[in-house]
Formats: structure tokens, C-alpha cells, sequence
């Protein structure tokens, strides 16, 4: 029971006090970019989560049994870089030939994921945290990425909404997205005290 | 033989100057935007990072220039990354070695230069194509422009939650410093501000 409620806390803790996005400015860019509409943001939110629950996995499993142990420490990032890029990649080929449907929904977004920093977030801060059962990583990494599809799909909300207002000339687009994304940041910052 | 020169000339200043302005990754692209909000709590941290994506991207600009004809299509982007992830690897081990303090600060955004939208962006449309000193002048230019803008972020976030700039006091002894300056709020709404700045001078130029 104990340990069930370390991990909830975990869980809650990198989805809603340290989002990736709100706290750490991580995945800015496709969380301005990608934000236009609900469906996209979903696809991609959902695309993400995927990819950081299995490369945090793996990359802290490499981490810790093969580059740790051996002394490898120095080749850890272009080590980080192959794995994720592979685990995108196969993400891709089995998603194409066994969900086609679900292949429609994420599109375009695979294979740009590889450059999303948000992942490569994830195996860095696992390391950062010293995380070291392999149950934690798991919650952890797919917390991450829950939160970030959470964030974005809160965005493509207002985002839709944003589209009727009458933003002033020269403030439409990137600008108004940035600060309301500020605004956002801030009613966040309510959860700051909830854990730990 | 004088008039390509001069062609040769121009095209080295357009490489060089795209990145300030006309291109400026982070006004007028909007790529890389996660160093600009993170690290621009103070100048000092700001200007480390600046520097630190400069020599990245010359570095990879300058292998990648060297090796664009070996590129095959589909492995480009895993070679580009390969390549960059080497060059973080050698500038993070240098910010641990000889500035241990600014590498605590920054924290897990120096290994994170690697997924930077804008190197990847720069080795993909430029040194992937062009020769040598174009992909070098171009990795300066783009570098530069990036690195004013963290430092004009960084001066005005510094500026107004703490009233210093580079740890030299400015503001008068009345100043009550804006916390929320320091805080992701100030990031996202300063950001935001420039940039509508920077659109309405654009508009105001072109009209």
C-alpha cells in the first residue's frame, strides 16, 4: 500500500505540480506549434506519451545495466539519441502495420517526435532524480508524457476559442499562444504546494 | 572574374546576416524555444547557453558541410543527430570541467542543445547543401541571432526580478523586484511581448 502511494504521488506530482511544460519550458515547440486543433493535439499528445514511456524505459535500462556498470558514462547522450530514435522508429513501423487507423491519427507527428525534447527530457531527469526500480520508471515516464498531452490539449482548447477573440494586430498567432500559455503557467503554480 | 567574386562576397554577408534578424531563430522563426524561456532567468546563464549553441552548431554545421555527399535520405536525420549529440557531449564534459557553477545551473538544458529544432533545422537546410564557409558563416550568423535574443530576454527578466544585470545593481535602492518575473510566468509573457514587438516593427517596416 505504501509503495502503491509513492507511485500515485509520483504520478500526480510530474503530471500536474512539475509539468514538463509548465514547469521546465520542455516540448515548447510543439506545444506552440501543434496546438491549433483538439484532434492534432490529441494525436500528438497521445504519440508522445507512447514514446516516453517506452524510451525512458529503455534508456535507463541501458543506463543502468550496460553503461553504468562498464564506465561508459561519457557516451551516455549519443547513446540516449540512437535509442530513442530506434524506439521512434519502431513505434512507427508497428503502428503502420497494425493500427492503420491509429497510423491516420498520429500522422506526421512520429517521426518528428524523435526531435521533441521533452523525451530526451525524460531519460536526463530520470538520471537527475536517481530513480533506481524499474516500476518508478515506468509510472514516471508515462506521468511525463501524460502531462504533456494534457498540456497541449488544454491549449488547443483555448486555442480554438482564441480564433473569434479580437486580438490586436501584430499580437495574433504566436504571441497571444505565448501569453496565454503564461497565464496558463500561472493558474498551475496553485498545485505547487501539494506535494512535497 | 571580379563580378562573381562580388556575387561570392554577397553571398557570404547574406549567410552571415540572415540569422540576426531576417531569420532570427527565435523572433522571427519561432524554433528552438525552449532555451530562450528556460535559461533566461539572469544574463550570465543566458549568455553561456548562447555561446555553448554557437560552437554546437558551427561544429555540426562544419562536419555535416563536410560529409553532404555521403548523406543517404533516410538515415540524414540520425546522422545529423549522431554528429550534434558528439559535440554536446564535448561541450557539456568542457562546462563541467571549467564552469562547474554555470553547468549546475544549467542543468540538464546543455545535453538538451542536442534536440534543438534550430541545428537540426540549420545542418538539414543549409550545411546539408551548401559549401564550407557558407555553412560556417551561416552557423555564425544563426548562433549570434540566438544568442542576442536569450540576452535581451535574460537583461529584461534579470532587469525587473531583481533590478540587476550581470550582478552590477541598476535599478534605483525604491525598486520592489517583480518575482513573477523570475518565475515560468515572466518567461512566457515577456517572450510573448517581444515577439508582438518584434511583429509590429516588421509590419511597420514593410508598410
Amino acid at each position: 500500500m505504501d509503495r502503491f502511494y509513492v507511485l500515485l504521488m509520483g504520478f500526480l506530482s510530474v503530471v500536474l505540480v512539475n509539468n514538463f511544460v509548465f514547469t521546465k519550458f520542455l516540448g515548447t515547440c510543439p506545444y506552440l506549434g501543434v496546438s491549433g486543433r483538439i484532434d492534432s493535439a490529441f494525436g500528438m499528445g497521445l504519440a508522445v506519451t507512447f514514446v516516453t514511456a517506452l524510451s525512458g524505459t529503455l534508456t535507463w535500462l541501458v543506463d543502468y545495466y550496460i553503461l553504468t556498470p562498464l564506465g561508459l558514462e561519457i557516451t551516455r547522450y549519443i547513446c540516449y539519441i540512437v535509442i530513442i530514435a530506434g524506439a521512434v522508429q519502431l513505434v512507427e513501423m508497428y503502428v503502420r502495420k497494425f493500427f492503420p487507423s491509429l497510423y491516420d491519427a498520429f500522422g506526421i507527428f512520429l517521426p518528428l517526435i524523435s526531435t521533441n525534447c521533452v523525451i530526451l527530457a525524460i531519460c536526463l531527469f530520470l538520471d537527475i532524480w536517481g530513480t533506481d526500480n524499474l516500476l518508478e520508471v515506468v509510472v514516471l515516464s508515462t506521468g511525463v508524457g501524460a502531462g504533456f498531452a494534457m498540456a497541449i490539449c488544454i491549449m488547443a482548447g483555448i486555442r480554438e476559442e482564441l480564433i473569434m477573440a479580437d486580438v490586436p494586430v501584430g499580437f495574433q498567432g504566436a504571441p497571444i499562444t505565448l501569453i496565454t500559455a503564461g497565464i496558463l503557467t500561472l493558474a498551475f503554480m496553485g498545485f505547487a504546494g501539494m506535494i512535497k | 572574374m571580379a563580378q562573381s567574386n562580388q556575387l561570392q562576397t554577397g553571398l557570404y554577408k547574406r549567410a552571415l546576416l540572415a540569422g540576426l534578424w531576417e531569420q532570427n531563430p527565435t523572433f522571427r522563426l519561432l524554433i528552438g524555444m525552449c532555451p530562450p524561456l528556460a535559461v533566461t532567468t539572469a544574463v550570465k546563464p543566458a549568455l553561456t547557453m548562447g555561446l555553448s549553441v554557437i560552437f554546437v552548431l558551427v561544429c555540426s554545421n562544419f562536419v555535416t558541410s563536410l560529409m553532404r555527399n555521403l548523406l543517404k535520405p533516410h538515415l540524414r536525420i540520425i546522422m545529423f543527430t549522431l554528429n550534434i549529440a558528439t559535440f554536446v557531449t564535448i561541450c557539456d564534459l568542457y562546462l563541467r570541467a571549467y564552469l562547474p557553477r554555470m553547468s549546475e545551473i544549467l542543468g540538464a538544458y546543455v545535453p538538451l542543445i542536442i534536440v534543438n529544432c534550430i541545428i537540426i533545422f540549420r545542418c538539414e537546410a543549409c550545411a546539408s547543401k551548401c559549401g564550407l564557409i557558407v555553412s560556417i558563416l551561416d552557423a555564425v550568423g544563426m548562433g549570434l541571432g540566438f544568442t542576442i535574443a536569450l540576452c535581451i530576454l535574460a537583461s529584461i527578466r534579470e532587469l525587473l526580478a531583481t533590478g540587476c544585470i550581470f550582478d552590477l545593481r541598476v535599478m534605483p535602492s525604491g525598486f520592489v523586484p517583480w518575482l513573477a518575473m523570475q518565475m515560468p510566468v515572466g518567461a512566457f509573457v515577456t517572450l510573448g511581448l517581444l515577439l508582438g514587438l518584434a511583429s509590429v516593427l516588421t509590419r511597420k517596416k514593410r508598410s
